[in-house]
């Protein structure tokens, strides 16, 4: 895979947040301590967050406000910081992206994945070379080698293809689709599951929030075409269902 | 007056662009004329290399010609008022189709002078639509002007690009599980690199 001019290389991958997540190190001195201790840190991120933040731990920050235990008021400041930005993400898309609705009571897992991403990649700044992390299936990367960092965009009829690909120098790419993880995406305006969009892709500054758009536009469905003229400072491709692709590239 | 819905829609790319950086300039009150400059030289300057001729929007720009969103961008920052965010929705012309003549190819604008330092915008045409607008320069002041640069336009692949791969860094797509992580693609690429 690597030919011989190229610079040193290493990848780690752990089982976190119920995904595998993987992180690459490019350049600089990848079987150092340094970017090993970083490494470190930023899994460590991850799992707090994921013991903190997830609906699935019955002793979890989250599940005691969502269980009435625990008031937001007295929640920590990175629940309260969570639950803002969800309630940004309900504004920026006009109720279709929508923690409260989606499922019982207030669940932020669709945004705490990108956020937990985020908080991982600024301890990995620090790294000399450039990193790329991957997230079960969304990327958050930089670059200072200014080598740009390739990132295939999967076939959503064949998970064993890629579609399209992306330079990415400084930026995340965020997909999904209507089957992510077995279970279906619903439009948390009708209740129903949606349909329309095979798999949304999306490339911006913010994993975050490249992530929280990827999936407003599977549950937007047909109209998701359009609504992608209002992501500035973004690019990416929708796979329609019946096939075709669109693709856009919007300055910021 | 296809030529020049694809060349206000180069236009409202790069005043998008430049009405970043002009957005500061209205609230400090920057030297008189100087975000006039910039301004009119955006608009002027945006597609000099596109050579077709009809006036590559030389008015189209400044006026707010209305023929897309991308005239609220011209008009904006040509006047230095700086209403940066209205500039962007022009986005969509960039991946609009288009059934002009233009050639197929890449178009270097003028460098465009700003206070931060340089911008020179490129747009690449095929097929009629410009598939692509980037800042090939732009200034070097902190690492978030970087992000200025935009975000390339996904590039389809010509043949089926397998799990054998060596082109790609990572793989993108709908979340995998630890069950389907282990026969994808992105496994595949971890394993290379491991240790």
């Amino acid at each position: 895979m690597t030919t011989t001019t190229e610079a040193p290389r290493r990848a780690w991958t752990v089982q976190v947040m119920g995904m595998p997540v993987s992180i690459h190190v490019r350049g600089g001195n990848p079987h150092g301590s340094q970017a090993r201790d970083a490494v470190e840190r930023a899994y460590a991120t991850l799992r707090d967050v994921d013991a903190r933040f997830s609906p699935f731990r019955a002793d979890s920050e989250l599940s005691r406000l969502r269980r009435g235990e625990l008031t937001l008021a007295a929640a920590s400041d990175d629940l309260r910081l969570v639950e803002r930005l969800c309630r940004t993400a309900v504004e920026r898309t006009a109720g279709a992206f929508d923690p409260w609705r989606w499922r019982d009571g207030f669940d932020p897992t669709g945004l705490v994945k990108g956020w937990a991403v985020a908080r991982a990649g600024e301890l990995l700044r620090e790294v000399d070379g450039d990193v790329l992390v991957d997230a079960g299936g969304d990327v958050l990367a930089w670059s200072r080698s200014g080598r740009p960092w390739v990132v295939g965009i999967e076939d959503p009829t064949d998970r064993s293809r890629v579609l399209a690909r992306v330079p990415l120098l400084d930026g995340a790419v965020a997909t999904s689709g209507p089957a992510a993880r077995g279970a279906h995406i619903v439009d948390p305006r009708t209740g129903e599951p949606a349909a329309g969009v095979l798999s949304a892709t999306v490339v911006g500054p913010s994993i975050l929030w490249a992530d929280v758009a990827a999936t407003t536009a599977v549950v937007l469905g047909p109209a998701a075409e359009a609504w992608t003229s209002t992501l500035h400072g973004t690019s990416g491709l929708l796979v329609l269902a019946g096939g075709r692709v669109h693709r856009w590239a919007n300055p910021t | 007056m296809k030529v020049s819905k694809l060349v206000a829609a180069g236009l409202g790319t790069l005043a998008g662009v430049v009405a970043v950086f002009l957005y500061p300039t209205s609230t400090n009150r920057p030297a008189p004329g100087q975000a006039d400059g910039n301004g009119s030289s955006a608009s002027s300057g945006a597609v000099a290399g596109s050579g077709s001729g009809s006036g590559t929007g030389s008015g189209s720009g400044s006026s707010g010609s209305a023929s897309s969103s991308s005239g609220s961008a011209s008009s904006g920052s040509s006047s230095g008022s700086g209403a940066s965010s209205s500039g962007s929705s022009s986005g969509s012309g960039s991946s609009g189709t288009s059934g002009s003549s233009a050639k197929s190819g890449t178009y270097t604008g003028d460098v465009v002078q700003t206070r931060w330092g340089p911008v020179q915008v490129e747009i690449t045409v095929s097929g009629g639509t410009i598939t692509a607008a980037r800042a090939v320069q732009y200034p070097h002041g902190n690492g978030r002007d970087e992000q200025i640069n935009g975000y390339a336009l996904p590039i389809l692949e010509q043949e089926v690009v397998s799990a054998q791969s060596d082109k790609i860094d990572a793989v993108s797509g709908a979340t995998v599980t630890s069950d389907g992580y282990i026969s994808s693609l992105q496994s595949a690429i971890d394993q290379a690199f491991h240790a």
